[in-house]
């Protein structure tokens, strides 16, 4: 693999190895010395165009607990607001020896030009770009579907006959497209629930079931309910008529909450808007993974630089590794 | 130059004729004419076009020189077969003055590659808030007979009105951009599944059809005339097949690329692809091309928008719109419809020369390669095929989709007044060209 740029590129074998890689690197956590050689001597520069202290964290972690020398690079107060392009900006990145670029970027494509407009060498990882894709984040998404589901015995299994559903703003969720992609890869059944203004054109031909009634939705059954957050500018833009009305229609309430399976998830990406898209009592309670998700994020992004930079190549392989 | 012999030059007629041309006019035309002291153009397996007029090119002189002056665009326009261009007011300072169209129309004059018509703003500085000098520009040397706020709508309605109106009495014609601002706001691609997909904000097509919708209406109740600039989709098409037919005196442009091109390749991410308005879908380009067969569509016009390397080299959304279309509209043109036999040669001759000189009322162009009339005509070879390169463009810009494509016929000579802007293929010296 030499990018990581949207799920769709992954076919069923990869997501599932990725997966497994990053169940591997979960295994290191529980060790004293909780670090992989793995990447030693490697570069990986995180390249933030974009303000997101979370993913930056977690791709830094992720790269340090495998070895590698790690560069923060982020766009503010840098010589890209003094109007430096993209362009140059990867290319002095890649001067100074980056293995991998971790780019995120507002524009949509913005990782995909990096990698495919021949301005570098560098293997590119997505760490989401515009309202376009946020592949690491339904990866670890998945991770954490699939260890809910089947504990320890998740290794080499997809989320055949998961029923999920994904609810609020679809049209700029750069996460709800990758795990669109993904979770139908991965043999989840996929449904979205968004009032109309909040749905992309073309919705109908994704491989989901469209629910614009989040009760009716609901009680279809899912066995992961993911939130999406709302974002407040959006608030001003006729999306939708007010806050209450987006809480009470499409909001994740402790009534709503109440009626959901025992066994049911409850997903974020974070940060969450409480009292809006999510009640505490959802966000709160034992079926909420948001915090297993920020865990297994740092062991799919080891895993992916594991696999983009020295997956291909003979660099030591992750302890229990079983490819 | 003393004067040129093209021999054996097939026409529009179909025959194979040799055409005399002394002091920028065609004095002779039939088979064998006798050799005299005078440059011969062997004009053997090429067809005769009369020059061809752009009712649409953005030459950024005054105020954008890095893009293009108004001399690499009159070169372009030669290397590309064009005798004459229209151009665009976006400009800095925009075209809404008497000054700055006779300075864009002098500095045409002066080079001679191509006769340059500027085109004058709407409104002042392109704001769509108050009508510009209109009358000034009409009556200037520049003789300005289209009025557009090109790249920008003219959205509001009772301005639309009063333009429309001001113009009609002294035969001009507003050429609209149609693209209702609201609709559009942050629009990178046109709207659709594959906007969703790729997570660009939509333009959809609503928005170029209801400004057109209501244009016409407004054309029809003050008894103008209305030119609606590149259509791009089928919905569009239906509203002027609707008006036309109701008798509104409604012309119509389609560009190149969007005869050729569909949404499919912004899947890339490669802005040489973003363009306004978008390029559409396969739907919409079938519309297109059977609308300018049919007469629905009357002319073909580049939208040429050169933009400097910086201005596409960079995210999709940062990116300039528009892309560079002078040199390669013939081709582009030849490949889409000849090739598929939806158009003949007599068709591209009205569609790229004499339709779109009518429009602009631009003399010179009412009897095309007639004797008498003025030696403005293009030989093209229809029988070439060549992959795009950089070496095919002569403007200041590179921002062409079509670097890598395989494309249809070849322009072999420019003849502007009786001067040959381009011969073989190659531009002649802008000295030469300057002195006639």
């Amino acid at each position: 693999m030499k990018h990581l740029l949207s799920t769709r590129d992954l076919d069923r074998a990869a997501a599932v190895r990725l997966l497994d890689v990053a169940e591997d690197m979960a295994l290191t956590a529980t060790r004293e010395v909780r670090k992989l050689p793995t990447l030693r001597g490697r570069t990986v520069v995180n390249l933030f165009f974009e303000d997101s202290t979370r993913t930056r964290l977690s791709f830094e972690s992720a790269a340090k607990r495998l070895s590698a020398d790690v560069i923060t690079f982020s766009a503010k107060g840098s010589s890209v607001s003094k109007g430096e392009s993209l362009k140059d900006t990867a290319q002095t990145l890649q001067a100074m020896g980056a293995d991998a670029i971790v780019v995120r970027h507002p524009s949509s494509g913005a990782a995909h030009q990096l990698a495919h407009s021949g301005w570098i060498d560098a293997h590119v990882l997505n760490a989401g770009d515009g309202t376009h894709e946020h592949p690491t984040q339904a990866l670890l998404d998945a991770f954490t579907m699939r260890s809910r589901r089947f504990g320890g015995d998740s290794r080499g299994r997809d989320l055949n006959g998961m029923r999920v559903l994904i609810v609020g703003d679809v049209l700029h969720s750069r996460v709800a497209r990758s795990n669109v992609w993904l979770l139908e890869t991965l043999g989840a059944e996929v449904h979205l629930c968004a009032p109309r203004t909040l749905l992309p054109a073309g919705v109908g031909s994704w491989p989901a079931r469209i629910h614009h009634d989040l009760d009716a939705a609901l009680a279809t059954g899912p066995d992961a309910v993911m939130m999406l957050r709302v974002q407040q500018e959006r608030m001003h833009d006729a999306f939708f008529p007010s806050a209450l009305e987006y809480a009470r229609e499409y909001g994740l309430t402790a009534e709503r909450f109440g009626r959901l399976e025992a066994d049911t998830m409850v997903m974020h990406p974070g940060p969450m808007n409480r009292g809006l898209e999510i009640s505490s009592a959802a966000a709160d309670s034992a079926r909420s993974t948001v915090l297993e998700q920020v865990t297994n994020g740092v062991f799919i992004r080891m895993a992916s630089l594991y696999l983009l930079i020295a997956g291909a190549d003979d660099a030591p392989r992750p302890s229990g590794a079983d490819a | 130059m003393t004067g040129l012999l093209i021999r054996g030059a097939t026409t529009l007629g179909g025959a194979q004729e040799d055409i005399r041309v002394r002091e920028g006019r065609i004095v002779a035309t039939g088979s064998l004419l006798p050799e005299l002291r005078e440059t011969v153009i062997d004009a053997a397996g090429l067809v005769a076009l009369p020059g061809l007029v752009d009712l649409h090119t953005h030459l950024r002189e005054p105020g954008g020189e890095a893009s293009e002056t108004v001399l690499t665009g009159t070169r372009a326009a030669a290397a590309g077969g064009f005798t004459a261009v229209f151009a665009m007011a976006n400009t800095s300072p925009v075209a809404d003055t008497a000054g700055v169209v006779e300075q864009v129309a002098s500095l045409g004059h002066r080079h001679g590659y191509a006769t340059v018509r500027p085109i004058g703003a709407v409104t002042v500085g392109l704001a769509g808030e108050r009508l510009s000098e209109i009358g000034a520009m009409a009556r200037s040397r520049a003789a300005v007979r289209v009025f557009s706020d090109d790249g920008k709508c003219v959205h509001d309605a009772l301005l639309m009105r009063r333009a429309l109106e001001y113009v009609a009495t002294f035969d001009g014609v507003i050429a609209q951009h149609a693209q209702e601002p609201r609709l559009t706001e942050g629009a990178q691609m046109n709207e659709g599944a594959l906007s969703g997909e790729l997570g660009l904000a939509g333009w959809p097509a609503v928005a170029e059809e209801a400004i057109i919708a209501r244009d016409v209406l407004l054309a029809q109740h003050v008894g103008a005339r209305l030119h609606v600039c590149h259509v791009s989709t089928a919905g569009s098409v239906d509203v002027i097949r609707w008006a036309k037919a109701r008798g509104i005196a409604v012309t119509a442009e389609v560009t190149p690329h969007h005869l050729l091109l569909t949404e499919e390749l912004a899947r890339g991410y490669d802005a040489r692809f973003k363009v306004n308005p978008p390029l559409r879908r396969d739907e919409d380009v079938h519309a297109l091309r059977t609308a300018l067969a049919d007469g629905t569509i009357d002319i073909v016009a580049t939208d040429h928008a050169p933009h400097p390397a910086e201005a596409k080299e960079c995210t999709w959304a940062e990116a300039a719109f528009g892309m560079v279309g002078l040199e390669s509209a013939l081709p582009v043109v030849q490949t889409a419809m000849i090739e598929t036999g939806m158009l003949g040669w007599a068709d591209i001759a009205r569609v790229l020369s004499t339709a779109p000189a009518a429009i602009g009322r631009l003399e010179g162009y009412e009897s095309p390669l007639a004797e008498g009339s003025a030696a403005h005509l293009t030989l093209v070879d229809p029988a070439a095929r060549r992959t795009w390169g950089a070496d095919d463009l002569h403007g200041r810009s590179s921002n062409t989709p079509y670097t890598g494509v395989e494309l249809a016929g070849a322009i072999v000579a420019t003849v502007h007044g009786g001067v040959p802007t381009l011969l073989d293929g190659a531009l002649r010296p802008a000295e030469e060209v300057a002195r006639g």
